[in-house]
């Protein structure tokens, strides 16, 4: 195939006048804009994603945690205990399941998999309460998801303690400290807030920086690489149009993102929204040059999707901080995260669209963002070979 | 029989042939396996704290340091100056700014209450929640520890005192490890098991190569089952690699049998082959295959109980989950690995997972035809 080498003469390149040069990039992007309109499914899915995502976030996932099934062993059937157990089951974050009469019982309910917490009232409750003044009630959690055994028995207690202070009929105790407690930047305690700017972060990713190389690679996999080649336009113009659309798209789906979040979630932009603009167009520029390096660097499109997943797709989820806490991590993956452009710009679009501050909370983060884009531009252009061997 | 025999030499010949392809099956898994339970812990702790202490007295102090002592919070700035504690909740270095006001001390003893003012940072939802809900626990607590020191008790307390004993089962540590492992491993099977399938076939599909087969005597349920045997047999082995794993890195011990784990997923395996195959018949590209098949299993993920639980979306969102066969898949792995469940208890998840292995298959079988 070596014949098939044209050697990119920048003599004849310029010589075309360079209305002439604009006019056939022009053309290049308009051809890429019709290979990517003609496909219709990808273009919907590729709509579809983030308001899919914002759905999803918004009104199903949650981390508060209510409806748990739960099971009581009452040992000792008294008005005491079944007053209590009422109290328990008519609260929101129970769903009293099932009544259980022994202590080998636990263990298949717990077995069967729905139970996810066991209140063992003892025999004499209530006797206790009436002659001695002080009662124990025994929570077992099934520890299998940590943070809902932490919570369901936080609420337990909580109940719990309401009973008690009924019993007590609120006498006032000495010398108490209260605190008052005001939750700042989103008052409703609403888990939208921190995922909003990552599904940005994730859109912006996936469209420019797999959407393209992978596009890249097609015409490299079936051949038409060769044909665009003869073509008078200069590889890196032949790129670059390819990338235009694609940029279109993700700016695109920003503002959807941004739009659903404002009218639908009711998360406000708190912050200067052309900043917010201005940081994305520069976060899909970063993507797209990670996109190209990487299409430098594989031949097939399987390979390159699966290389865009595992190096880009899931650091982006892992590492922004959006689904995962990043200061649990152990203190490698912490350095590593700091590798990953995704989480610079979650920090930015939270700074910016949640705390609503200014340009000079951000201008570190942004220099570090410039810096990347440079440096993956730098490796992909090297890189990069139009010449098929 | 025979064409059969030939097309799973033809399909495994392939894949070995593809370098790439084999190296990103088995390294995907286990890098997802290594990375994403290490990075994936939801515990709350280390919550910066900011202090503006205004009354420098023994109490104060001696709040202090019980809240830094407790483990879940990092004391990162100490000052009279409430501004600049203030200053460290907007560089998203503190998440909590405690301000303890003038005579806090005083106050106490001699008016009876104290006030103190607490700014939580609330852009995460649940660490702001389960934050407050720390420190206030232990500030009642050191409530009660002054109270004690001040007052004196007689045996039977004046008023009535419920207290409660609390243990946990199956996961004594609550180790978070333990609870995403399982998961994960659930969700990889169906990345290998759909994603994979879905690919392969459309590939053949943009390269021409279906034409040809088309055109041969080879039956339509050849064909696809020389498709599926092959992933069927990748994907229960990415389930040993991952079982591997999780035994020797996590020390996860499976507290049921393993048989019933390699027994519900090779049925589990069934229904994602028969949803890659779906999805098959629905792309044209291998661009479209992939980014349908990524559509899906992020709705599958999210709506899978893999980070937050099934029992706490809305009710709509619970009916919806009943068509995710991923969650199913989550279920039973948890159960059966930390719990020690066993096949009659997983019974109602294995019928449904049959269920959707016959759907699944037949609408993808009936999609395909010879002729396009």
């Amino acid at each position: 195939m070596k014949n098939t080498h044209i050697e990119k003469d920048s003599g004849a390149g310029k010589s075309s006048a360079s209305g002439g040069g604009i006019k056939q990039f022009y053309a290049f992007v308009k051809k890429e804009f019709f290979h990517i309109w003609r496909d219709k499914r990808t273009l919907f899915i590729l709509l579809g994603i983030p308001i899919t995502q914002i759905i999803i976030f918004g009104f199903a996932l949650t981390n508060e945690v209510k409806n748990s099934k739960i099971a009581i062993v009452d040992l000792s059937k008294d008005y005491a205990s079944r007053q209590l157990i009422q109290k328990i089951s008519a609260s929101k974050y129970f769903d009293y399941d099932q009544r259980l009469y022994a202590y080998n019982e636990i263990d298949p309910a717990f077995k069967k998999g729905k139970i996810k917490m066991v209140v063992v009232i003892p025999q004499q409750f209530g006797n206790d309460l009436q002659h001695i003044n002080s009662a124990k009630i025994q929570l077992i959690c099934d520890g299998s998801d940590p943070n809902v055994a932490t919570t369901l028995a936080t609420y337990a207690n909580a109940v719990i303690l309401d009973y008690q202070m009924s019993i007590n009929q609120q006498q006032k105790l000495p010398y108490r400290i209260e605190s008052e407690i005001r939750m700042m930047y989103n008052p409703e305690l609403k888990g939208a807030y921190s995922f909003v700017p990552g599904v940005m972060a994730l859109i912006l990713m996936l469209t420019c920086a797999m959407m393209t190389s992978i596009a890249i690679v097609k015409e490299k996999e079936m051949g038409t690489m060769e044909v665009i080649l003869v073509s008078p336009l200069q590889p890196f113009g032949v790129v670059v149009a390819k990338a235009v659309p694609y940029m279109l798209l993700s700016m695109v789906n920003v503002m959807t993102i941004l739009l659903l979040s404002v009218f639908v979630l009711d998360v406000p932009i708190s912050g200067n929204l052309s900043l917010l603009i201005a940081e994305s167009l520069l976060f899909t520029i970063t993507s797209l040059a990670l996109g190209l390096l990487i299409s430098s660097v594989t031949d097939s499109q399987q390979v390159a999707m699966l290389v865009s997943l595992m190096g880009m797709f899931l650091p982006t989820v892992v590492f922004s901080g959006y689904m995962f806490p990043v200061e649990n991590m152990p203190v490698p993956l912490q350095v590593l995260s700091n590798v990953v452009p995704s989480k610079w710009y979650y920090f930015i679009v939270k700074t910016i669209m949640i705390k609503g501050l200014g340009f000079s909370y951000v201008w570190k983060e942004t220099l570090i963002l410039i810096g990347m884009t440079i440096l993956l531009f730098a490796l992909s252009i090297k890189n990069f070979k139009t010449r098929l061997a | 029989m025979r064409t059969l025999f030939f097309l799973l030499q033809k399909e495994f010949r392939q894949i070995f042939r593809d370098p790439a392809i084999l190296r990103i099956i088995f390294m995907l898994p286990t890098m997802q396996l290594i990375i994403i339970p290490m990075a994936a812990d939801f515990e709350v702790k280390n919550i910066n704290l900011a202090v503006a202490d205004h009354d420098h007295s023994v109490y104060s102090q001696q709040l202090v340091q019980k809240i830094t002592s407790s483990g879940y919070f990092k004391l990162i700035h100490y000052s009279s100056d409430y501004k600049e504690a203030f200053k460290e909740i907007e560089s998203d270095k503190a998440d909590i700014v405690m301000e303890i006001p003038v005579h806090f001390e005083r106050d106490i003893v001699k008016d009876d209450a104290s006030k103190l003012f607490l700014s939580i940072n609330a852009v995460n939802g649940m660490k702001a929640n389960l934050g407050g809900a720390y420190i206030q626990n232990i500030i009642q607590d050191f409530n009660n520890e002054i109270r004690v020191r001040l007052v004196q008790f007689p045996p039977i307390p004046p008023q009535t005192v419920i207290s409660t004993t609390y243990s946990n089962w199956f996961n004594p540590f609550l180790n978070y490890k333990v609870f995403m492992v399982p998961a994960v491993l659930a969700t990889l099977l169906t990345m290998v098991g759909a994603f994979l399938t879905a690919l392969n076939i459309v590939k053949e599909k943009e390269i021409g190569t279906i034409e040809q087969i088309n055109v041969t005597p080879i039956r339509k349920h050849h064909f696809i089952l020389g498709k599926l045997i092959p992933f069927w047999v990748l994907g229960l082995v990415v389930m040993t690699v991952g079982l591997l794993i999780m035994r020797f890195v996590y020390q996860i011990h499976p507290v049921g049998s393993i048989f019933t784990i390699y027994f519900f997923a090779a049925i589990y395996l069934l229904a994602v082959l028969g949803l890659g195959l779906l999805v098959s018949t629905f792309a044209d590209t291998q661009q479209q295959a992939m980014l349908i098949s990524f559509f899906l299993m992020m709705i599958f993920i999210l709506l899978g109980g893999l980070f937050t639980p099934i029992e706490s979306m809305p009710s709509w969102v619970q009916k919806i989950v009943w068509l995710n066969p991923v969650s199913y898949f989550i279920e039973v792995v948890r159960m059966v690995i930390l719990k020690g469940s066993g096949i009659s208890d997983i019974r109602n998840h294995i019928f449904i997972i049959l269920g959707f292995a016959v759907v699944l298959n037949g609408w993808a079988v009936f999609n395909y035809k010879k002729t396009s």
